[in-house]
């Protein structure tokens, strides 16, 4: 076999030098939200598609409750901001701190969800189901990804505060932290798209259909 | 060699005789210009793979490796002059033929203006449906033509939407902007609004029948004669059985037949035809219209989940136009639907041989 | 080589850590990318054979008009189970396969980046592949088409559809999971001195590949969903009723579908400039150009999708604008044929079976880009659309192209692989048959589709003139099977040989060809420095002025130390830790399909689904990466 240069074989694990200089799983991490983009890109497309559409009601109009939502929605931006804080702590090697934001993180992440519950019941109580109209097969299938994508956060997140009890979480360690604030930005920022995009931007005549 | 052979074959298909449904016989100015447009382009196509499969075979055989070969050949690892070369002389060829096709585009796309006849056409799960707004006419499988003029064709697909509740018949319509003549009913949902699409080769291309859109399409014949034509567009069980036949006649003729079409089916019938209307009136009408036949309580039977049957004797085909309208063949079908068309929704009244031969007896008095 | 083992406490731990790594039960177990690819390309190749006999079956049905041979309701699930089994079933894991195995060698690593996702992605694609098949046997396969479209695949009251719809929704995760991984793999991964532009062309095509996945499968996944939703929920995403469009279906469909055609026909590119250099001993002409010409495939591959949709009625602007796009996209791939054929120009060619299936692939594609170039011009593509011209042309570009590239690949590297060679003459043999079974079965279909053969029909009338060609097709299709036939028998014989194989029987450019054959588990005993593109090339022969080429005086070309490679276990004295086997990528897979049962049959199946899938997803979060 022709001899080749060679050098000290590194391990497979990311500890190593890489090729780009990002740890393997940050680029992954990345890569995995930009798809992620894509799907809630989908979502909204068919959401934006079908504004105006509907042929019977009820209408977004008719069901918005915008100061509500917008409370709900500054709790979760209230969440990236803890969530920032938990990274800071660990980064520092504070234990302890991180463990209190990153349960903060999840209560507040579980406060949004539940206002959504709350939020879609009503809806349902005021005649707004999956299959009333095309308004509400977009809607409840957008926001429903949404919050499915919040519910694993908040799991990954409730993972992290148990498995720190354990000593698995430390300052060497600070990347998981780093990835899962990473996931829950992103959803956060999603929401604001929607947020803008459903709520705040207004259909125009309601009644229009077809 | 093969290749050659491909190729070879390709030309032989501009001059097959008995190609009924082919896209290289055009018969109106519409396929025309389809054609007009494919075949220059294939020529190119043909000079660059000559030149391009030539290449490569010259190759082949110019480099092969001869056995007292020994020295590894010079290591090129490229020629940039060449790759500007080879990206822009694709791209200009490729300009070349973009302005036509561009400009055809938008040609077939404009309504057409002048003597324009418009048609509706409304595609059913399997079967074509043609409606004459301005003629009053509702017939089925044949589209009836003057030669030229063209026709404004407007694409309806016609069926259930699937958030409607689907009883077998009668149910609430799909919304659809073609809603047939002024004082009939609009369209009954008899199987599901899929999307088809409308295709007679020899007189233009396709569009596709979208339901909740309306598409458009325009037509013309040269020539009187019968055009072959079919679904292209997958729609189901018998989407292959979804044909039908566009019949071009001098204006004259095509008058002539209008004028046909829309004198009613008279209601004097006698013998066994008479138990066949009755049969009919007490079964078909749940789907079928008669123009001029009453019920026994006074009403136009106008019913259109299924075809118009008024002159049903003056088509040459029915049943998506796979079946010549013959007193045996009506006979099967009414027998049994679903062993002439897969899931068809025509249902099987159950009745005996003799109230078939009477129901027969009617039809063959609707000309 | 495994380190030493030691059963390891987990909280909850119920299974020991699996530790072998040969073994009919390893494979279960493996993590091993080389294994990892085996898997693939075994479990591909079984549902070629069985797409292929759906489609031996359609060509019967066809080879005469008015056959009642198949009935339509089962004529509509042959059609519809060969365009997902070989879109979905054979090519992208057979290309996952050549991926998997070959990607980490090539860019001198030892695996992928994240091994067990690399087994998870595996294990889910069988498993979503095994749930569509199972329809066949619970009430009705797949029968609105591959393609779908809304609103007959809402509406058809058979199960089929909701098979379709989560079968594709668990090859999907599959699929962009192992996009990440490889992804990262390619960029973080690459031996030292291995810059991006010092990588083999089927490692860049491999990244654009795993890039158009990762944005194109998203789209396909909404559309899924909102599929599923409206025939399971009573939803009305594509219910024209009330101001839903089907239109939106094709919008999403082909958004994936078409950078999907992108990801079935590069890997096979890139296969074929691995191997035209090889056997024409000089290097590929224009890689820079080869390689952005792949990147700007993968680009404008995104932007022509809706040349699928020209007859849909979406208007003269659109049709325009994706007439143009279409035509722009003809261009970077002309340019890597006019590379191609500089590679061979000047070279000298020995045609051994690798060799034989490349020059096909240029061939055949070039005949399948160029009816593809007739469709752009969108009033032709009126009569084209839907009618057998467009299948001449797919097949083609993925029989023709693809697949021919992937046999190509196997040819070539089966020694590495197996440490055996295929047989020569039976590889000759089955080339030529295939060549010819594939233009006698797809080349008439330019002309019965011209003559007015619609597609997705399962009879013709006699009287329409098209019985001739569709016998011929339908003869070829048998030739092509024999030419299957005779690769089997190949390879399955191929194992009767003793397993002594050289590591560079070929005198290759690439780095998989500088470890034996096949590769120990940890692939290299030392990671390689990379000092140029094709460095193996370079270290066996020095360019000298005026390009000559000349031996390097030590090692020389071919010659490889196999008794060498069989001592070095232990080479440079360090132990190679290699990640561990684990039960859990399999575990976390086996979720998906009892969840997706679940939705047909009865919920509780949804939950222990879920329920089996987080407890295989928290086992492996929770235990270490090698132990």
């Amino acid at each position: 076999m022709a001899s080749l240069e060679h050098s000290v074989a590194p391990p497979v694990s990311d500890h190593a030098a890489t090729s780009t200089g990002l740890p393997h799983l940050k680029l992954a991490m990345w890569l995995f939200l930009a798809s992620d983009c894509l799907l809630f890109g989908a979502l909204i497309s068919t959401y934006v598609l079908y504004r105006g559409a509907s042929t019977v009601g009820p209408f977004p109009a008719d069901v918005f409750d915008i100061p509500y939502t917008s409370v709900s929605s500054f709790v979760l931006l209230a969440s990236s901001l803890t969530m920032v804080l938990a990274l800071a702590a660990i980064q520092r090697g504070d234990v302890g701190r991180s463990r209190v934001w990153l349960l903060a993180t999840a209560l507040l992440g579980m406060t949004f969800l539940g206002g959504q519950v709350y939020e879609f019941t009503s809806f349902v109580r005021e005649g707004l189901t999956l299959k009333t109209n095309v308004f509400g097969t977009s809607f409840y299938v957008l926001t429903g990804f949404h919050g499915t994508h919040v519910a694993v956060g908040v799991l990954m997140l409730l993972t992290l505060f148990t498995l720190s009890f354990a000593g698995k979480i430390n300052q060497d360690s600070a990347m998981t932290v780093e990835l899962v604030g990473l996931y829950w930005h992103f959803v956060d920022i999603v929401w604001i798209v929607i947020f803008t995009v459903v709520y705040l931007i207004p259909t125009g005549n309601p009644g229009a259909g077809g | 060699m093969v290749l050659g052979l491909v190729a070879l074959a390709l030309v032989a298909a501009a001059c097959a005789p008995n190609a009924t449904q082919s896209t290289l016989e055009p018969k109106g100015p519409y396929a025309q210009q389809s054609y007009d447009l494919f075949v220059p382009v294939f020529w190119v196509a043909a000079v660059i793979f000559i030149i391009v499969e030539g290449l490569l075979v010259l190759f082949v055989f110019r480099y092969r490796h001869r056995k007292n070969q020994t020295r590894i050949p010079p290591q090129v690892h490229g020629n940039t002059r060449l790759e500007i070369a080879w990206t822009i002389l694709p791209t200009l060829i490729l300009a070349g033929v973009a302005v036509p096709t561009i400009a055809t585009i938008w040609d077939l796309a404009a309504k057409p203006t002048g003597d324009v006849l418009e048609v509706n056409v409304l595609a059913h799960q399997w079967w074509w449906e043609f409606d004459y707004p301005d003629q009053r006419i509702l017939t089925a499988n044949e589209l009836h033509i003057p030669t030229g003029r063209p026709v404004y064709v407007t694409l309806c697909a016609v069926g259930f939407g699937y958030g409607t509740p689907v009883p077998s018949q009668g149910g609430p319509p799909a919304p659809s902007a073609c809603q047939g003549p002024p004082d009939s009913p609009p369209p009954a949902a008899i199987g599901a609004a899929v999307i088809h699409s409308f295709w007679v080769p020899e007189l233009a291309g396709t569009q596709d029948v979208v339901p909740g859109q309306t598409n458009h399409l325009t037509i013309q014949a040269d020539e009187p004669g019968v055009y072959e034509g079919q679904c292209k567009e997958f729609c189901g069980l018998s989407h292959a059985y979804m044909r039908f036949k566009v019949v071009a006649h001098t204006p004259e003729d095509f008058d002539r037949w209008v004028a046909e079409q829309q004198a009613p089916a008279s209601s004097a019938v006698a013998g066994p035809a008479q138990a066949g209307q009755a049969i009919f009136l007490q079964t078909c009408v749940a789907c079928h219209a008669v123009a001029g036949l009453e019920t026994a309580t006074g009403q136009p039977v106008l019913a259109n989940g299924g075809p118009n049957l008024t002159h049903l004797m003056s088509r040459g085909c029915f049943r998506g136009c796979t079946l010549a309208v013959t007193d045996g063949n009506l006979r099967r079908w009414i027998a049994d639907p679903r062993s002439v068309e897969a899931g068809s929704f025509m249902p099987d009244y159950g009745l005996s041989s003799e109230e078939i031969d009477q129901v027969v007896a009617f039809l063959n008095t609707l000309e | 080589m495994a380190s030493v083992s030691v059963p390891a406490e987990r909280p909850g731990g119920l299974l020991r850590r699996p530790h072998a790594t040969r073994g009919w039960w390893s494979w279960f177990t493996t993590v091993d990318h080389k294994k990892i690819g085996i898997l693939y390309g075994i479990t591909a190749f079984a549902f070629f054979l069985i797409g292929g006999s759906e489609a031996l079956l359609i060509r019967v049905q066809l080879a005469r008009p008015d056959q009642t041979f198949l009935e339509p309701a089962v004529y509509n699930e042959l059609f519809t189970m060969h365009g997902i089994t070989m879109v979905f079933l054979v090519v992208m894991p057979l290309s996952a396969a050549f991926f998997n195995y070959l990607l980490p060698l090539m860019i001198g690593a030892r695996d992928v980046v994240f091994p067990r996702l690399n087994a998870f992605s595996y294990w889910a694609f069988l498993f979503g592949g095994l749930f569509i098949y199972s329809s066949w046997f619970l009430g009705g396969a797949p029968n609105g088409g591959w393609f779908g479209y809304a609103p007959n695949s809402v509406t058809d009251p058979t199960r089929g559809m909701t098979f379709y719809a989560i079968g594709l929704l668990i090859t999907g995760i599959a699929s962009t999971v192992s996009a990440v991984n490889l992804a990262v793999t390619v960029l973080n991964m690459r031996a030292p001195g291995m810059t991006l532009f010092r990588m083999p062309v089927f490692v860049w095509m491999g990244l654009v590949v795993q890039l158009l996945l990762a944005f194109s499968l998203p789209v396909i996944t909404i559309g899924l969903v909102e599929l599923l939703f409206d025939r399971l929920f009573g939803t009305h995403f594509f219910d024209p009723a009330v101001g839903g469009t089907p239109v939106l279906w094709q919008h999403l469909f082909w958004l994936f579908g078409h950078p999907e055609v992108y990801i079935l026909v590069l890997p096979a590119m890139g296969i074929v400039s691995e191997i035209l250099p090889v056997f024409a001993r000089k290097p590929l002409f224009g890689y820079q150009f080869i390689v952005f010409s792949g990147i700007a495939i993968g680009f404008i591959g995104f932007g022509v999708w809706a040349h699928h949709m020209f007859a849909v009625g979406l208007g003269p602007v659109a049709n325009t604008a994706f007439a143009v796009s279409t035509m722009i996209i003809a261009i970077p791939t002309g340019v890597k044929i006019f590379n191609w054929l500089g590679t061979l120009w000047n070279g000298d060619l020995r045609f051994a079976t690798p060799m034989l299936f490349s020059i096909g692939f240029i061939a055949m594609f070039v005949i399948g880009g160029l009816s593809g170039v007739t469709h752009a011009v969108v009033p032709s593509d009126y009569q084209q659309t839907d009618t057998y011209y467009i299948v001449a042309h797919f097949h083609y570009v993925l029989f023709g192209g693809a697949i021919f590239g992937l046999f190509a690949g196997m040819y070539y590297w089966w020694p590495k692989v197996f440490g055996r060679m295929l047989n020569e003459t039976w590889g000759k043999v089955n080339f030529w048959l295939m060549l010819i079974g594939f233009n006698l079965t797809f080349g008439p279909m330019h002309i019965l589709g011209l003559q007015g053969m619609p597609r997705r029909i399962q009879s013709y009338p006699a009287s329409l003139g098209l019985s001739f060609w569709n016998m011929v097709s339908s003869i070829g299709a048998f030739v092509i099977a024999i030419s299957v036939l005779v690769f089997l028998v190949n390879a399955i014989s191929s194992f009767r040989k003793p397993k002594q194989m050289e590591a560079d029987p070929w005198d290759a450019r690439t780095l998989e060809w500088a470890t034996s054959s096949p590769p120990p588990e940890y692939n290299f005993e030392e990671i390689p420095v990379v000092h140029s593109l094709d460095d193996l090339w370079h270290r066996k022969y020095a360019e000298i002025e005026g390009g000559r080429v000349v031996p390097v005086a030590a090692g020389g070309s071919g010659e490889t130390s196999t008794a060498g490679t069989q001592n070095t276990e232990h080479a440079g004295g360090h132990a190679i830790h290699m990640p561990s086997p684990s039960y859990f990528p399999l575990i976390a897979a086996a979720g998906f399909p009892v969840a997706g049962y679940g939705l047909i049959f009865g919920v509780p199946a949804v939950a222990l689904g879920l329920v089996i899938s987080l407890a295989g997803f928290f086992g492996w979060a929770l235990e270490p990466s090698a132990e």
